[in-house]
């Protein structure tokens, strides 16, 4: 690992809400070019995890480091600019934009008309930089391909629509980590094939390394590099998905098998 | 005879309105971006008035560098506005973030008159031709370019949102805060940008008042005629603002028009727009192009 620093690496980070612990002393590391997942029970502390890396919480204990610097004190939009980009587990679109703008939104930090030559936007030279930026989005709509709902509100599309644009927005960022929060929760069987698909082109074609919560134990066996299981906030396993599959703590934790109460996992959950 | 005269009425209150709806719009700026209802709006117009009145006639600066002073005093106090006033209430109850935008009015109401006392100050005489006549009709010069201001204003609000960078990022602030910052948009910045346009662009509007009525405290008045505007559009309408403004401008017209030949009640210029202003509250209480907050309990 010595020479190219992980993309990113959690140090020991913990967190608590109160007397709450979400997150207690988890450490692990992504690696360029992977696609790694989080799996765990409702309440895991997934979320928290993914929330920790991008800013939206600040762990109480521990450090995040991205490429190898310390990010744990920065602010969200700081780490986005940084290169990392995010989806989230509930749709967070700008319903009333146009999908166009909603991705032109994730341009934000590319975009270097500043703040005075903003104002004075229709004298200055903000316009030919937006053309530039507009291929560059085109790209992302063909790659997703949502070309036909360009220019269509974003708050009427379809489920499946909705998540490829909010991926699309993420990804306009340029980032080289992304975080996806449940990426295919509530779609069904086609639209997740759809899915899986982009994340592997994502991550191939574009090298993006990608950081994946996903309860769909299909997918995340069969896309993933590395899986890492959290339970009660507590990581208690990582490796390859055949490793993880094995690895006796697990079966007992998630899949519940020594209790002999065995769980849907392919419920989308809402944890 | 009282055709011409209902016209010329309808006429004014447009150009009034017009200005009405600038001030509405940078009103609602404000509470699209950081959910603050700015009680201080009409100081906005009455700061920026007297700094510009103050560049002519002190220092007898041209028109044009005074104004160009005035925009750039007025986008330095927004944002010292909100860094140094509102940063700090983020998080608190909107009572106490509402109070405190009263106090600023009170407070800059009070330094006004402090500095440049208490009479209205004419500006000095901008145009060379007092009146020009449209379509048979007198009008003032002045009403004319205040006109031509208010649609330019317009104009730059519509380009700013739909296409520049700051303006997107705006528009996603206002609709959720956490998603924009996971795109790299810095929340606080653009709370500070908005407070900056919002001073800017009332700052014009009270100008152009000035020009017309000389400065007075008259002019923070504009700050509660821009209530009923509001209202009439969606709190959180930029093309409501301007329409309420254009409909509340007309409307204090003809219903003094109409209290004039037939009802004497007088003073119903003042008025009649906050009758309005009840009626929509009851009828329509999100406005003609405000969200509907629907809540599930």
């Amino acid at each position: 690992m010595s020479g190219d620093p992980a993309v990113l690496e959690a140090d020991a980070v913990s967190l608590r809400f109160g007397g709450v612990r979400a997150l207690s002393d988890v450490s692990f590391s992504v690696q360029r070019g992977e696609i790694f997942s989080i799996i765990g029970p409702n309440g895991a502390g997934k979320t928290s995890m993914v929330n920790c890396v991008s800013g939206r919480y600040r762990p109480t204990e521990g450090r995040i480091l991205f490429e190898g610097r310390d990010v744990t004190p920065l602010r969200p939009n700081r780490r986005a600019a940084l290169g990392i980009g995010r989806t989230f587990q509930n749709l967070a679109l700008f319903g009333h934009m146009s999908v166009l703008d909603n991705i032109m939104v994730g341009r934000h930090t590319l975009l270097g008309a500043g703040f005075l030559r903003g104002m004075v936007y229709w004298i200055g030279g903000a316009q030919r930089e937006e053309l530039a930026h507009r291929r560059e989005v085109e790209e992302i709509i063909d790659f997703l391909e949502i070309e036909h709902v360009r220019k269509a509100t974003a708050g009427t599309l379809s489920y499946g629509l909705r998540k490829r644009v909010e991926l699309a927005r993420a990804i306009a960022l340029k980032p080289r980590l992304i975080l996806l929060d449940e990426p295919m929760a509530g779609m069904n069987l086609e639209e997740k094939e759809d899915m899986a698909r982009f994340i592997v082109d994502l991550n191939e074609e574009w090298g993006m390394t990608v950081l994946m919560i996903e309860h769909d134990m299909g997918v995340v066996m069969d896309i993933s590099h590395r899986v890492m299981v959290l339970d009660f906030g507590k990581k208690i396993a990582e490796g390859t998905p055949e490793a993880v599959l094995a690895d006796a703590h697990v079966r007992r934790a998630y899949l519940g098998e020594s209790d002999d109460v065995v769980r849907d996992e392919a419920e989308p959950a809402s944890a | 005879m009282d055709g011409a005269l209902l016209f010329q009425l309808v006429l004014n209150g447009l150009i009034v309105g017009a200005l009405y709806g600038v001030v509405a719009m940078s009103f609602v700026l404000i509470y699209k971006a950081s959910q603050v209802v700015n009680f201080a709006q009409g100081e906005f117009l009455l700061v920026g008035a007297w700094v510009c009145w103050w560049m002519l006639t002190y220092w007898q600066l041209p028109i044009w560098a005074g104004f160009l002073f005035t925009l750039a005093f007025m986008t330095i106090f927004g944002i010292l506005l909100q860094v140094i006033v509102l940063r700090p209430l983020i998080g608190e109850p909107v009572i106490s973030v509402i109070m405190a935008t009263v106090g600023l009015s009170i407070f800059f109401q009070a330094l006004m008159k402090w500095i440049f006392g208490v009479f209205a100050q004419p500006f000095p005489p901008l145009f060379t031709v007092e009146r020009v006549r449209v379509l048979g009709l007198e009008v003032q010069s002045v009403y004319l370019a205040s006109l031509g201001v208010s649609a330019f204003i317009m104009l730059g609000f519509w380009w700013f949102f739909t296409y520049s960078k700051h303006g997107l990022a705006m528009r996603a602030t206002a609709f959720d805060q956490q998603v924009a910052q996971s795109l790299g948009i810095s929340v606080p910045k653009v709370f500070a940008m908005s407070w900056a346009i919002s001073a800017v662009v009332s700052a014009v509007a009270g100008v152009v008042v000035g020009v017309v009525n000389g400065v007075s405290s008259a002019l923070s008045f504009y700050g509660i005629k821009v209530f009923p505007a509001v209202i009439l559009g969606g709190l959180d309408s930029i093309v409501g603002a301007v329409l309420g403004g254009l409909i509340v401008g007309v409307l204090e017209n003809v219903a003094q028009y109409v209290d004039s030949q037939w009802l004497n009640w007088g003073n119903m210029y003042q008025i009649a727009p906050f009758y309005a202003l009840i009626l929509i509250l009851l009828i329509k209480p999100y406005g003609l192009f405000g969200t509907r907050n629907i809540e599930r309990v």
